[in-house]
């Protein structure tokens, strides 16, 4: 049976995912921080699907501990995906390097350094697949939130490198950027109904971009073409928008 | 913590419609929370929106699905299975029936929560023999309205079992259960379906055949004088060899531009003729998947639609078997005279009756018929209510969108318990349905 660790499990997105996973028969390795709050979904999920599931204590933030957490795993999983990441608070993190550096540490530097082992144990293995949850935000920095969306871009423009690194070592890698979900992250914001996916839709977007081998994944779709529009905008004009 | 947000929203009969205030909390610790802090006594939980009338309806309603969606456990040695209440029936049965367990207890529908089921305490198609829902559930938490969650069963807390099982949300938020499933060979039903000619011999199959697990009649109510009652009684039990495998048919939808003046009154006589006749021997027998056989409806999607957007009532009443017959004629002769004959009429023979305080059924014959909403509909609903409680009948909450609290109460003999129930243990002030206020519950 294949099997898919997922880091950051605790998120929305990642929940769903597991749901996703799980319906299709796959064992799953959920990793995150205080991860026995997620005892309850692990049993929902194996009663559900008849699967095996495992928890796991992870801490992004220790790069330190990264190469003891991968080395501890029962087996080295199929594929992994990763759902790491901090929206912050802007403009607090403008005055306050610890804000900042927490925006950066969990959306970019630990994902990067537990991909990174990860990585090379699937190239050697000649095998497997990467998963990285980045975010339309890295796609142009905005004033609202560029800190966050440095942090993705960063992420976004890692991925691609693994991707292109790997290509030989028949490991894919797939780039998920998601527009507005309707997440625990978001509970408090007004979002465009239209334009909202529920964290089940981009599971489900997920797991079909995965399994056709799809290299960067908008979900909604419709995002691809948002974004497309708003890169075609010039500089001069941009830097004058309030976005 | 999420913010409500204003919705219109109506039960599965699409009447009433009503502006609600919908929380939705993510977690169980929202759900508490919210409890907890909520002083709008106009405030009722949320299943899977298949009550018909405005059973989940309130000013504040607690959309229960996503923070109690859990599977806590399953043995599937003993058949006890232990879910939050949010779980849907057909979720059970797809990680139930390949183990080789069944719903002990089973509606016509199984797009309804574990939650909807025991609040309505549901009754299947083998009640004379089985029973309601609730003699199933072994276990149950209750979130109670000062924030506390209580533990009920048939030995414990066993007021507040009573009453929360038929309770339609009144008494708390039911959180989780357990229940004791059925085992089964296998996922066929041998079906026997006898054609009679009449409410006369309606009857007789029904009382000859109680040792028969499950029993059901669908009655022609366009048929009028000699032919009054006559039906397609089908008789049913689980095949004692395999296979065990769900079902794969994939549900249709009904469109959303479906005209409802295609269901009138002549294309209703229509199909009613046509489905009695369709059955040509006065019985035949086959075996059928127990998607077939228990739920033909949810092969459709959004049935509802059908009768457009101004809905339906679906009317439920029981009868005591004493009154039955007589009652059922002057019922059925009076919907016939009227030319408003529902296109699905279904006659029930149910068993004894249970203690708790508001569950449905009693020993005798219960009638359920959908209508479609038209003027003339609801004077002739009030007839048939006097016609209901002549013969000392009642009417099924889950199902009532309209009746009277004169009529509903008459139904009732445990009704003030209830609501003696709630109003010591200050329910009357948290939990509240537009329903439970019109017939004054």
């Amino acid at each position: 049976m294949s099997s898919l660790l997922i880091l950051g499990a605790k998120s929305d997105i990642a929940r769903a995912v597991a749901q996703q996973y799980a319906a299709n028969g796959w064992d799953l390795l959920l990793a995150g921080r205080a991860i026995n709050e997620l005892d309850d979904l692990a049993k929902d999920l194996a009663i559900r699907h008849d699967i095996k599931v495992f928890l796991h204590e992870f801490d992004a933030n220790d790069f330190d501990s990264h190469a003891a957490f991968v080395a501890k795993l029962p087996e080295l999983p199929d594929g992994v995906i990763t759902a790491i990441g901090y929206l912050g608070d802007q403009q607090q993190a403008e005055n306050d390097w610890s804000e900042t550096e927490q925006i950066m540490n969990q959306n970019l530097l630990g994902n990067v350094s537990v991909l990174n082992i990860l990585a090379n144990l699937f190239a050697e293995r000649q095998s497997g697949f990467i998963i990285g949850i980045s975010s339309v935000a890295g796609d142009r920095g905005r004033q609202k939130n560029y800190l966050y969306g440095a942090a993705k871009a960063g992420f976004s423009t890692y991925l691609s490198g693994l991707r292109n690194r790997l290509y030989q070592d028949k490991v894919h890698v797939l780039t998920v950027k998601p527009g507005f979900v309707n997440t625990q992250m978001t509970a408090d914001m007004d979002l465009p109904q239209k334009l909202t996916a529920e964290p089940e839709q981009v599971a489900k977007a997920i797991y079909k971009a995965q399994q056709k081998n799809k290299n960067v994944l908008y979900s909604k779709g419709i995002w691809a073409w948002i974004m497309r529009i708003i890169r075609a905008i010039p500089e001069w004009q941009f830097k004058k928008m309030d976005l | 913590m999420p913010r409500a947000n204003s919705q219109q929203l109506s039960g599965w009969g699409r009447f009433p419609a009503l502006q609600h205030s919908v929380f939705t909390p993510r977690t169980q610790a929202d759900l508490h929370r919210f409890i907890r802090n909520n002083d709008n006594p106009k405030t009722i939980a949320f299943g899977n929106g298949r009550s018909y009338g405005d059973s989940a309806l309130s000013e504040c309603i607690i959309d229960c699905r996503k923070a109690q969606n859990y599977f806590i456990d399953f043995d599937t040695q003993q058949g006890l299975l232990t879910c939050q209440a949010g779980v849907i029936l057909d979720e059970i049965l797809k990680v139930i029936v390949p183990k080789g367990w069944f719903l002990p207890v089973t509606p016509g529908t199984r797009f309804i929560t574990l939650g909807g089921a025991i609040a309505a305490d549901v009754h299947g198609k083998n009640h004379h023999q089985a029973g309601c829902f609730s003699a199933y559930v072994t276990d149950l938490y209750l979130l109670t309205s000062d924030g506390t969650t209580v533990r009920c069963n048939q030995n414990l807390e066993t007021d507040l079992f009573r009453a929360t099982c038929g309770g339609m949300g009144l008494t708390g938020i039911i959180l989780s259960a357990t229940i004791q499933l059925k085992a089964i060979a296998s996922t066929e039903i041998n079906q026997t379906t006898h054609k009679t000619q009449n409410l006369e011999e309606t009857f007789a199959v029904f009382e000859h055949n109680q040792s028969s697990p499950y029993s059901v009649a669908w009655i022609d109510c366009y048929a009028k004088n000699k032919s009054l009652g006559r039906s397609l009684v089908s008789l049913g039990e689980f095949s004692e060899d395999g296979p065990i495998a769900l079902a794969r048919k994939k549900a249709r939808t009904m469109p959303r531009w479906f005209p409802s003046f295609m269901l009138n009154a002549w294309t209703i006589q229509l199909f009613n003729t046509l489905y009695y006749h369709r059955q040509r021997q006065p019985v035949k027998t086959e075996r059928v998947h127990y998607e077939r056989f228990f739920y033909p409806l949810d092969g459709i999607q959004r049935w509802n639609r059908m009768y457009g957007h101004k809905g339906f009532i679906q009317y439920q009443f029981i009868l005591p078997k004493d009154t039955s017959f007589e009652g059922l004629q002057e019922i059925l002769k009076t919907i016939a005279d009227a030319g408003q004959g529902s296109f699905l009429a279904v006659l029930k023979l149910h068993g004894k009756e249970n203690n708790n305080w508001l569950s449905f059924p009693l020993e005798g014959y219960s009638l359920a018929l959908d209508f479609k909403i038209q003027d003339k509909l609801f004077p002739l609903l009030k007839k048939l209510d006097q016609l209901v409680l002549t013969h000392r009948g009642r009417f099924y909450l889950a199902k009532d969108a309209r009746v009277s609290q004169e009529v509903f109460e008459r139904g009732y003999p445990n009704i003030d318990q209830f609501r003696q129930f709630r109003r010591t243990h200050n329910m009357h002030r948290h939990f509240n349905s537009a329903q439970s206020l019109r017939v004054g519950l």
